[in-house]
């Protein structure tokens, strides 16, 4: 159901990895991307995953949660993956032939490095927004970016609004379903039927959520101005970022990790 | 006369078979008859909602059955469609899931979706709207045009055009201000009266079910904890305080006159019979006889009431 | 101490300047310091177009509101009011701005500037106050609504306001979560002195209050204490209003040719004046 999409969903916690300083878990999650198109060995994706695993164990986060916040995704991993088998030549004999398809070792390895790395992907970067709260990741970028000032660029009014956008995926989420449920209550095909009946059936499911999404936007705005918001101007925070020497280790960790698994394509290429 | 709803044992579990599961209803049974106007009262939490949501098929049970109108309703996974028009579902605050351009479009989508042509489409619609009390000016309007409690009776009338046999409703007051809660409640039992069709109307508000429904099904903890008249269900006052619920507040004053040792009825629910009752209480007093409860052993007073205490918890 | 905290002086205001329906129409009102004023009303009568102006969200037509002797028409003195007078609305789900609790509450102070150390102490106060401090790791929409409004509050009571406005807070809750934000309140205005003005349509929580104000078409039609009021029950009644059934059990009494006393509007008094006379 609609309930299990995750991504961008917050796991509060207090472990090692929910604690680093997240301007730091940002940009290693940027190169932990550039790691995993980097290392395009077996063996260097497979250390990725053991990586990846390990920073989902430290993080405590179940392992649930991974294979949920893959589901949306895995019509798109096996449909590369199936692309990747057929059409990807080796140079040896293909594994199987019939008619004008055959395939081969290359396609296999190829769809199978590709189905994984595409996963330890969304799966990497579900581990920064679980474990950071968009708050803190939002002031992560505004951190980040704000050299950015200087031309100015609306840094702050950006992350604002990545926040709140954030904030309200679960409520829109459930409302979603609410609406959904109300309209099958009137016959909508939302669940049954030809797929165009249930394009077509997604209208009265779409426009509701729009009229309360606005509504929301607008009761929002007025809550925060009660509130005194006025811009990024003279703000202070709660949680102040501040690098502290755990972060320092938990970086140079990373790193070293990040090394060795570029190493082993350099190493053992072939693997 | 046959019953219309049959629950058999029904549980159910939310994600089951995850470490998140959760189990919102365990082993409910009871039986709702034909024509039949029954109010479900419980705790957030206890499980009505999820209740209701088995009443059309939304919900599949974990395990028991549930049979509507002679038919098990998951028997036939693909005839699952036939229960949305069987029983109309009216969830909390409706109003946000109205979507056309006009009120009369929005309320006709139910029985288009049935497949019906459109003079029966037009029949029911015009007739579903003057049920709620809409004017027929207001059916060529914009939904959203309307104010709360309009947007909220359109919506209310986009179920009822389905004519379904049975008509379930969670909550169909909530957030509405005196005259909006009495105008659609009051429409509601128009419907049931004039049509015959079986109300299950969950509320919050006793003085609600007091006043519209017949019969009360007390939800508490998963399970049924009472199904029975309305005044069976309030002269059991102290245990409804028990679960957490509440009473009306006209039940609260003869509770607190019983435990003040006054020999008053305990199944008073209403404004008129509780003037009734205490008129004939205040005759007899006057004619001299003594009002004490008497209080052998075994009697339904657990404890020495003093005149101070006022009793049950509020 | 009977120092005017709010003051509307013949209030007016519509939505569409050009239009001819006032939706308030020459209101006159004043709040006392500590004072817990709930102001009743059918939909549509005015009562959150009033409470909007309490702290300078509408801007009147005609008129003036001042809140502690600041004019809420002053620009300069915008978030001096907005400070002083904090304002709950009735959508639990749309006034929480963060995805942490804790996060949450700090918001308003962290658009104040208020220094880290102050902010902590001060949050962790308000959310102790309110009795959401167990929950201050945990996620808002996980909440329960009743949970979730009174996170709304914590946030504005960290702003240390002397007034809180609350519009149909209640509206969208079922009874337990009324009931703990009805408390919280309560006990903010017992222990802490600040001012509640309550904006509702519940009848019982109006019973509760010091002083009620009842509103229709724009204007102020009955003012008192509840007991003042509620034993005016036709009048109540005509106004689309619930009456308490203790009251309204007291004059069919009284019709039916039983002698009641004045002023009962609630089930222990009802229920004592019974037994004086069964006894």
């Amino acid at each position: 159901m609609i309930r299990d999409i995750t991504i961008g969903q917050h796991f509060p916690g207090n472990s090692l990895v929910h604690r680093f300083d997240p301007r730091m878990k940002l940009v290693l999650t940027i190169a932990y991307i550039a790691v995993l198109f980097a290392a395009s060995n077996p063996l260097g994706l497979a250390l990725s995953v053991v990586f990846l695993g390990a920073m989902y164990g430290v993080a405590r986060i179940p392992l649930k949660m991974i294979l949920r916040s893959l589901k949306p995704i895995l019509p798109i991993i096996l449909f590369t993956a199936v692309l990747n088998i057929f059409f990807v030549s080796g140079e040896g004999a293909p594994l199987f032939q019939w008619g004008v398809i055959s395939i081969y070792a290359e396609g296999v390895k190829y769809a199978a490095v590709m189905a994984v790395r595409v996963a330890a992907l969304i799966a990497g970067s579900s581990l920064l927004t679980y474990t950071t709260s968009p708050i803190v990741l939002t002031d992560a970028i505004e951190a980040l970016l704000r050299p950015l000032n200087r031309l100015h660029f609306p840094v702050h009014e950006l992350a604002m609004m990545m926040s709140i956008a954030l904030r309200f995926i679960p409520t829109l989420i459930e409302e979603t379903d609410k609406i959904m449920n109300a309209q099958k209550a009137r016959g909508a095909m939302l669940d049954t039927g030809k797929l165009t009946d249930r394009v077509k059936a997604l209208v009265p499911v779409l426009i509701p959520l729009f009229i309360s999404a606005f509504r929301r936007a607008d009761e929002l705005a007025m809550a925060m101005e009660c509130r005194c918001y006025r811009g990024g101007e003279g703000r202070t925070r709660l949680k102040v970022l501040r690098c502290c020497g755990q972060d320092y280790i938990d970086l140079a960790f990373c790193i070293l990790c990040f090394g060795v698994i570029l190493a082993s394509r350099l190493v053992f290429p072939d693997f | 006369m046959a019953s219309i709803i049959k629950v058999e044992d029904l549980s159910y579990v939310y994600n089951p078979g995850m470490p998140g599961a959760v189990t919102a209803l365990e082993h409910v049974s009871f039986e709702v008859e034909e024509g039949d106007f029954v109010g479900i009262i419980g705790a957030t939490g206890s499980g009505k909602s999820t209740l209701i949501g088995h009443m059309n098929g939304l919900n599949r049970p974990t395990s028991g059955r549930i049979v509507i109108d002679g038919r098990d309703v998951w028997a036939d996974p693909s005839k699952i469609r036939d229960f949305r028009f069987l029983t109309g579902l009216v969830f909390q605050y409706p109003e946000y899931q109205l979507f056309e351009e006009t009120c009369y479009k929005d309320i006709a989508f139910g029985p288009k979706n049935m497949g019906l042509d459109e003079q029966e489409v037009d029949r029911r619609v015009r007739e579903a709207a003057r049920f709620v009390g809409l004017d027929e000016a207001l059916l060529d309007r914009s939904p959203f045009e309307l104010s709360g409690g309009q947007k909220r009776r359109v919506a209310v009338a986009g179920v009822m055009a389905m004519e379904p046999r049975i008509l379930v409703l969670d909550e169909p007051a909530a957030g509405l201000d005196p005259e909006g809660r009495d105008s659609i409640l009051s429409a509601i039992k128009r419907y049931h009266k004039d049509t015959g069709t079986t109300v299950l109307l969950v509320s919050h508000s006793m003085e609600d079910i007091a006043r519209y429904a017949d019969k009360v099904l007390v939800m508490a903890a998963k399970h049924v904890a009472m199904y029975d008249t309305v005044e069976n269900v309030f002269a059991r006052a102290q245990e409804l305080l028990a679960l957490g619920l509440s009473v009306p507040q006209v039940t609260k004053i003869f509770l607190k006159l019983r435990q003040m040792g006054i020999d008053v009825p305990a199944d008073v629910y209403t404004i008129p019979y509780a003037v009734k009752k205490i008129v004939e209480a205040k005759a007899r007093h006057d004619a001299g006889e003594s009002l004490e409860l008497p209080r052998p052993a075994g009697a339904p007073q657990p404890k020495q009431p003093e005149r101070q205490e006022g009793g049950a918890a509020e | 101490m009977n120092e005017m905290i709010l003051e509307a002086k013949d209030l007016h205001f519509r939505y569409d300047p050009d239009g001819s329906a006032w939706a308030l129409d020459g209101v006159t009102t004043r709040v006392r310091r500590g004072e817990f004023v709930a102001v009743l009303g059918a939909n549509g009568c005015g009562k959150s177009t009033l409470a909007k102006h309490f702290n300078a969200i509408l801007l009147p037509e005609q008129g003036a509101v001042t809140v502690e002797g600041m004019d809420t028409a002053d620009d300069d003195k915008l978030y001096d009011i907005r400070q002083k007078v904090g304002m709950v609305f009735q959508n639990p789900d749309n006034q929480i701005v963060a995805t942490v609790v804790e996060e949450d509450v700090a918001f308003a102070l962290e658009n104040l500037g208020v220094p880290t150390p102050e902010m902590r102490r001060r949050i962790d106060d308000a959310m102790k106050m309110t009795g959401i401090y167990e929950l201050r790791h945990r996620a808002p929409h996980n909440l329960s609504g009743g949970q979730k409004q009174r996170v709304a509050i914590a946030g504005i009571v960290a702003m240390s306001p002397d007034c809180i406005v609350l519009d149909e807070a209640t509206a969208m809750l079922d009874p337990r979560g009324r009931e703990q934000v009805m408390q919280t309140i309560h006990r903010l205005n017992r222990d802490m002195g600040i001012t509640v003005v309550a904006i509702t349509h519940y009848m019982e929580e109006a019973a509760r209050a010091d002083r009620v104000i009842v509103m229709s078409r724009g204007r102020i039609v009955m003012e008192g204490t509840p007991t003042e009021v509620f034993s005016r029950t036709e009048e109540v009644r005509a106004l689309h209003l619930d009456v308490p059934q203790a009251a309204e059990l007291r004059d069919e009494l009284v019709k039916a040719g039983i002698p009641m006393s004045e002023g009962i509007i609630d089930p222990g008094a009802c229920a004592q004046a019974l037994y004086e006379l069964l006894k």
